[in-house]
């Protein structure tokens, strides 16, 4: 799972591909995981900060984390070899 | 250290596509209660899916919707349309408030009956009634509303056997300049069968003529296709006076009358859209005051209006099962309340909130019910807060026909329950259980085993 290293990121949660041409927004518990992915950031990482920080089990934060990691593909916002 | 409240991440393309001047339709506020009383408790104590029913705003609908009228005209009868909604519990607020009703089978007679209608003010349209509920309704002296020569003629035949004297009117169909035009219920008025019909009736001397009926289609969109109907129909009632001396009782304009409901392809929403009340009764009232009626031989008027008196005071509270992608990315929830119960989704954008607060952040979300079958889709497109599994949501304006044309399919239906005005909640209908399907089936005796 590895973000696309040209994306531009603004802490508001707005997102532009300069690839593309395309913007996004994102909320904050998405921003923020896009941030661990730019820092490089492993899955399972990732998943141990979340669960740390916020009200959400394991199990449910994973799930939701495929769908974003998903969505993040359909948009083409992962490197290319994800 | 107390963890921070968790929204699932969310990411959402902005398109610059072409702009819309009615912006785009958000459902931002959540429904967290309904008259006072917690959706959450209501779920928890009821069960999910549950329907809700608001007696203080069935009641504080009909006094607004009797008040447009009888503040315009001075005689005016409302007939509940059991068919609408024809739980026992709804059909005897709207007979307290003073409805008569308006049945169109043999089932919903006896319906009425034992809700305790004096069958006097029963109302007994429909295409189908049989020899033995024309005898019924004839010894009741309720009102039978003809729609067809073949009844007409049959309920000659009828009143040979009777003691009482048939009460009926003839239901007219005709062009109120809307598309499409009803002509199914009833005698044509622009052709003469109605002028037809009513000569058979005057001459026969076997029935006693007490109205005149239409019905000019459902969710009527413009008051002015109603001062047309009743402009017709005032026009009928002078042709009887003038060739028969005879003066019609009342002048039944029927139902039809839009809710607030937004229909599917609407641009803008139904509450901002579909006439009010004051517009139906301002059509209807001034047509048949400018009419030939002298003020003492003004009739009666009778409306069966149904959608437009219960649909606001319905709601069907429902539970996220599943959040899901579909190919394209595009966001899709499933529900535990499908068009099994909710037949009208297939031509309302029904409004649906959540019950719960929720962040700024919306997607465009497809809201599925719990059925195995493509066509179960509550709303195809609508913008909707993060959703997780087990929040609820409440699905609004659900009162009308939804609880007569629901099905036990795939699913048993649930509880409905009744909040009354002091915001107690009585269960109106239990949910079923298996044995209410299976109670009915008869099982061959070769099929009684499988092995």
């Amino acid at each position: 799972m590895k973000i696309n290293h040209n994306l531009a990121v603004s802490e508001s949660g707005f997102l532009f591909n300069p690839g593309s041409g395309e913007s996004f927004t994102v909320n904050p518990i998405g921003a923020e995981i896009i941030a661990m992915l730019r820092s490089g950031k492993s899955r399972a990482e990732i998943i141990d900060s979340i669960t740390q920080l916020y009200q959400v089990d394991r199990n449910s934060f994973e799930k939701d984390l495929q769908d974003f990691n998903g969505i993040l593909k359909t948009y083409n916002l992962l490197e290319k070899d994800e | 250290m107390e963890k921070k409240h968790y929204e699932r991440p969310h990411i959402v393309r902005l398109d610059a596509g072409m702009p819309s001047k009615a912006g785009i339709r958000s459902e931002q506020l959540p429904t967290t209660h309904i008259d006072g009383i917690a959706v959450t408790e209501l779920i928890e104590k009821y069960g999910s899916p549950l329907f809700v029913l608001s007696e203080k705003t069935i009641r504080s609908v009909y006094q607004k919707a009797y008040k447009a009228f009888s503040t315009r005209y001075p005689k005016v009868q409302f007939a509940w349309s059991y068919k609408t909604n024809y739980l026992s519990a709804v059909c005897n607020i709207f007979h307290q408030e003073g409805s008569w009703a308006e049945v169109v089978s043999g089932f919903e007679y006896e319906k009425a009956i034992g809700n305790g209608v004096d069958p006097k003010k029963i109302i007994f349209n429909g295409p189908a009634k049989t020899w033995d509920e024309l005898v019924l309704a004839t010894e009741n002296s309720s009102l039978i509303h003809i729609d067809h020569l073949d009844e007409l003629y049959m309920l000659i035949e009828v009143a040979e056997t009777t003691s009482q004297k048939p009460r009926v009117a003839i239901r007219v169909n005709m062009d109120t300049g809307i598309y499409p035009m009803w002509d199914r219920f009833g005698f044509n008025y622009e052709n003469g069968q109605a002028w037809d019909a009513l000569n058979k009736i005057m001459h026969s001397g076997k029935l006693e003529l007490m109205g005149l009926h239409t019905h000019i289609g459902t969710f009527i969109m413009s008051a002015n296709a109603y001062a047309v109907a009743a402009s017709k129909l005032a026009e009928l009632a002078r042709s009887l006076q003038q060739k028969f001396n005879h003066q019609l009782k009342y002048i039944d304009l029927g139902g039809g009358f839009a809710s607030k409901n937004t229909l599917k392809g609407s641009y803008l929403p139904g509450s901002d859209t579909n006439p009010s009340f004051n517009e139906y009764a301002e059509a209807i009232s001034s047509a048949l005051i400018n009419s030939h009626f002298t003020p003492g031989e003004l009739p009666l008027l009778i409306l069966e209006t149904g959608r437009a008196l219960i649909d606001e005071a319905g709601y069907i509270l429902s539970t996220v099962i599943a959040n899901k992608r579909m190919s394209t990315g595009r966001r899709a929830t499933i529900i535990d309340a499908g068009v099994s119960l909710l037949f009208t989704s297939f031509w309302y954008q029904h409004q649906v909130s959540v019950a719960q607060g929720t962040s700024q952040y919306r997607e465009d979300t497809s809201l599925y019910g719990p059925l195995c079958m493509n066509i179960d889709c509550i709303r195809e497109s609508i913008n909707l807060p993060l959703l997780n599994v087990n929040d609820h949501v409440v699905i609004h304006q659900t009162g009308a026909y939804n609880l007569t044309q629901w099905m036990q399919f795939i699913h048993l239906r649930p509880n409905v329950v009744l909040i009354d005005e002091k915001g107690e909640v009585h269960i109106v209908r239990e949910k079923e259980k298996l044995s209410d399907v299976n109670g009915p089936e008869l099982l061959p005796e070769h099929l009684a085993k499988i092995n």
